[in-house]
């Protein structure tokens, strides 16, 4: 009676732990294989090698893919932020007729299936005889990042004490003063927080560069193509191990500055806070 | 009193009483959003238009006749080709959003409930995975689940099989795994959100008034969670259903869904229009199904109460 | 000195519209040099909304500010004298305590110096030298209210507003705060507006108050004359324990009105503002602790029988509930606990006497 108790109650802690495991496992197995000296991802583990990643420099095609990747990386999570700023600010801060539908489509990407979103583009795109380039790479990663940068901004905006503007301005300090001197700063936490987020969607998005990239090729397309050389599988497993450790490090910062916005809006107290 | 703080400044004429349209909080508020609002405009709401429009018109080779017809559609909807592939897609996402649900929520519920001080870490641990590469997600399914692959040299390793199984690899069911494992991180979040707004005193109520775990659970918490069910479902149920990487990766000729079709229009086959076509229809067969499950599941809870 | 006949603040029908709704409803009033003035009312009342007028955070449907003798349409809150202690306190989270005080004075170009000497000098005003370094996130409840007040008095404003600066403290500590306010305004002789729901809090500290309802001043006084002459029921309701005794007019002259009532006999009193007598019929008002017990032999020249039908214990008081004949309600008693009053069984006969001084008239 007491053990079957003893498992009704713990079941749950348990559970969360498989959970765990059931999630992280097929991931960890790309870090694994990539170290393993053997062609094929197989066990057992035939030794320790780190020569799938020497060869990494060695290609040319991923160097342009990685920089590729960095350059609409960067553009798209700050493209997104300056207009999730402006739409989490809007959001939160006014009421307004229409909120509520312009909020839905703005938010729109992160419920569509993305290959829906990417044609959609494709076809504008093509009307307008737009070449695909890395430009409307960018375009489409905007589009799909600015959700989840509002996501995160609104977490930090929410909490903000309107009277913290209201007192800098009692205190003398003009509009642009205030932004400067009390907003941007307590802001910039959640704002380097959405760059981040932005980074790593762009980083990791393979619908868009895949129809909106034409020539040009960013890393998870690179990796699709090298998919059909099973030869290049152990190279394909280094790169994605890399892309891998650098995601995780940019959401780590990404959830740690999040964490230290909230803290700042929050400690503000009082009552209306 | 929704005095607003930019009610002042310094450039305001002198004298002026009445708050000006332009210094309301409407304004102001139309403003800020106008930039994003505007681009979702361009690259969202006008696309979707123009792929509508494309669905009722025909090309031959690069010549796209703008006179409106049907036949897109009747394709679409008639040609068993895509009828199966339609009906498929939409039973993989129905499957993946429940399978995803029911086993996000017992986890939702865990940090909710018993996560203590540290809520967070869970929830920063559970959803990492969510974040990387959707594409090295899939390849390590294909790493498990591949004829060479783990699951097999495992098994056989262990002497429970002789041969390597093709059972695991390139049919729907490994489609299904995989899309479960990408998404139900996912969907952990607003079922956390809802539970986390369900007060605690009302649970206790519920046992005061004498109902046992099990009876509070289905009574108040899990009514009051529905909104996150129903949200997690959606952002589950919608984006799965277009999935273009999992089964070109793993799904074999058995597991090949709608949007490798939409796929196949914009390239080899060169026939936009009906490409968009079966977006349009795929879009508004996922929004029927998805409507029809949130219908079932509030009136499968009301019969709890 | 401040001079204490110069108006300093001059609000002349000021109404604050939202679309129907009147937040604050043609509001007039002077505020006077080295004041120490209150709002006072219930949520909702206007107080916040007029305060946020003179601040310059809102702008007036109509009507006009003076702050100074200088007019205020227009001018925004940055350019007008006047600093704010906010109900929240708003202490800069990003910001050490040293440079929450120095904000407004940043933009003043005083020199590091100076800077320094005035942040010093704001700090030991309030209680919190040596601070400055202080993480604005570190403090207690009790010091950002000080923090909030020094930053504002460092810019030596005309006028400071103080909105609901104690009601997120507990009890003690809003009693010694309310002292060391009303000490430092003696001390800095600027005009301090006050924005409280705390009846005793104004009583305690203000030179007079404006007691406010839906939107309009209800009446403008001393403490001590809105607690003993209220002009209206409402205002005396608000302020504490009041019994209402219904009364039949039976003359009104121009400053006073003679009215019969059924225990208290014919009493002559001051005829309130907005007096109006319908059906002539009156109200009249005494405050609980105006009736007191008259013990033993004990007399007084008015006074009235009663028994005791309840009987409510609080320490250094007791409430008694009297029943007086020919009265519609029993009245409300407070009596020190001096004499025993916390002992009187109920069912008692007791005498109570009374000052005529301390019925006052009503208008509704």
């Amino acid at each position: 009676m007491s053990a079957v108790r003893r498992l009704a109650a713990n079941w749950l802690p348990a559970y969360a732990v498989l959970f765990i495991l059931f999630l992280y496992l097929p991931v960890l197995l790309l870090p694994l294989f990539s170290l393993n000296n053997s062609a094929s991802p197989r066990f057992p583990l035939s030794g320790f090698t780190l020569k799938w990643y020497a060869g990494l420099p060695k290609t040319p095609a991923l160097l342009d893919a990685a920089w590729n990747s960095l350059i609409v990386g960067v553009s798209a999570a700050v493209l997104a932020t300056v207009l999730g700023i402006c739409a989490a600010r809007a959001l939160t801060r006014y009421r307004f007729r229409g909120q509520r539908a312009m909020q839905g489509l703005i938010m729109a990407p992160l419920v569509m299936p993305e290959i829906i979103v990417a044609v959609s583009i494709l076809i504008i795109v093509l009307a307008l005889g737009m070449p695909l380039t890395l430009l409307t790479v960018t375009l489409g990663h905007v589009l799909v990042c600015v959700p989840y940068s509002i996501s995160v901004l609104i977490s930090g905006f929410e909490g903000f004490d309107r009277s913290l503007e209201e007192a800098s301005a009692d205190l003398g300090e003009t509009s642009f003063g205030t932004f400067r001197r009390v907003t941007l700063p307590m802001m910039a936490p959640a704002i380097i927080s959405s760059l981040l987020v932005g980074f790593t969607i762009s980083l990791d998005d393979f619908m868009m560069a895949f129809f909106l990239g034409g020539n040009d090729v960013t890393l998870p397309v690179y990796i699709w193509g090298q998919l059909r050389f099973a030869a290049r599988l152990p190279g394909v497993l280094a790169l994605g191990t890399l892309l891998l450790v650098a995601s995780i490090v940019l959401l780590t910062i990404a959830e740690l500055m999040r964490r230290r916005a909230q803290e700042r809006t929050q400690t503000t107290g009082g009552l209306l806070a | 009193m929704a005095a607003a703080a930019e009610g002042i400044s310094a450039t305001r004429a002198p004298g002026a009483r009445s708050r000006s349209y332009l210094q309301s909080d409407e304004a102001k508020g139309y403003t800020l959003i106008s930039a994003p609002f505007l681009y979702a405009l361009a690259m969202l709401g006008l696309p979707v238009v123009v792929v509508i429009a494309h669905s009722f018109w025909t090309q031959t080779y690069l010549t796209v006749d703008r006179t409106l017809t049907l036949e897109n559609y009747r394709q679409a909807i008639f040609e068993p080709i895509y009828q199966d592939l339609l009906f498929r897609s939409l039973w993989i996402s129905f499957t993946v959003s429940v399978l995803t649900v029911a086993l996000a929520y017992p986890i939702a519920y865990f940090i909710s409930f018993h996560g203590g001080r540290h809520k967070n870490l869970w929830l920063f641990v559970i959803t990492v995975p969510f974040w990387t590469s959707y594409l090295l997600r899939v390849m390590a399914w294909k790493v498990v689940l591949g004829y060479n692959g783990v699951l097999n040299s495992a098994l056989m390793g262990t002497g429970l099989t002789s041969e390597p199984s093709t059972a695991f690899l390139y049919n729907s069911t490994a489609v299904m795994i995989t899309l479960t494992h990408a998404w139900v991180a996912f969907a952990i979040l607003p079922i956390f959100v809802s539970l986390e707004k369900v007060d605690r005193t009302l649970v206790e109520a519920a046992t005061d008034l004498g109902d046992g775990p099990i009876r509070s659970f289905l009574r108040v918490t899990l009514p009051l969670s529905l909104p996150g069910v129903i949200a997690a479902l959606l952002i589950v149920m919608i984006p799965t259903v277009g999935d273009y990487v999992t089964p070109k990766m793993v799904g074999g000729t058995d597991g090949v869904m709608i949007a490798n079709a939409i796929q196949a229009q914009f390239g080899r086959a060169m026939n936009k229009p009906l490409g968009a076509a079966l977006s349009v229809t795929t879009m508004i067969a996922v929004c029927l199904m998805a409507g029809g499950t949130v219908l079932a599941l509030r009136a499968a809870v009301r019969a709890f109460r | 000195m401040p001079d204490a006949t110069r108006p300093m603040i001059e609000i002349d029908t000021v109404t604050r519209s939202y679309g129907d709704f009147h937040a604050l409803d043609r509001a007039s009033l002077t505020i006077k040099e080295g004041e120490f003035f209150s709002l006072l009312g219930p949520s909702g009342c206007g107080k916040t909304t007029l305060l946020r007028l003179i601040a310059g955070f809102d702008q007036p449907t109509s009507g006009s500010i003076a702050i100074d003798g200088q007019p205020m349409d227009g001018i925004p809150a940055n350019a007008r004298p006047t600093n704010m202690v906010f109900q929240s306190y708003a202490i800069f989270p990003h910001l050490k305590v040293g440079e929450n005080v120095a904000y407004g004075l940043k933009r003043m170009k005083l020199g590091a110096a100076e800077e320094k000497r005035r942040v010093d000098e704001a700090l030991s005003m309030v209680s919190l030298a040596g601070l400055q370094n202080r993480g604005a996130t570190e403090l207690s409840g009790g010091q950002r209210q000080r923090v909030a007040l020094a930053r504002a008095l460092v810019m030596r404003p005309k006028v400071l507003l103080l909105d609901e600066p104690l009601s997120a403290l507990d009890k003690k500590l809003r009693e010694q705060m309310q002292v060391e306010l009303r000490r430092l305004q003696k001390a800095v002789g600027i005009t301090f507006i006050l924005v409280t729901h705390d009846q005793y809090e104004a009583l305690a500290m203000s030179d007079r108050i404006a007691v406010m309802f839906g939107g309009r001043i209800a009446q403008v006084a001393t403490p001590k004359e809105i607690y003993q002459k209220p002009v209206n029921r409402q205002v005396a309701d608000f302020l504490g324990g009041m019994n209402f005794i219904k009364a039949d007019l039976v003359e009104e002259n121009g400053d006073s009105i003679v009215v019969d009532t059924a225990a208290f006999g014919r009493v002559k009193t001051d005829r309130p503002r907005a007096f109006a007598a319908k059906d002539r019929e009156a109200t009249l008002g005494i405050r609980p602790e105006r009736l007191r017990v008259l013990w033993d032999d004990a007399t007084a020249k008015h006074e009235i029988a009663g028994t005791v039908v309840e009987r409510h214990y609080f320490g250094e008081i007791t409430h008694l509930v009297v029943d007086v004949p020919g009265m519609e309600k029993p009245l409300s008693v407070t009596e020190t606990n001096d004499f025993g009053a916390d002992d009187l069984p109920l069912g008692a006969k007791i005498r109570l006497g009374y000052d005529p001084d301390a019925l006052v008239a009503l208008a509704d």
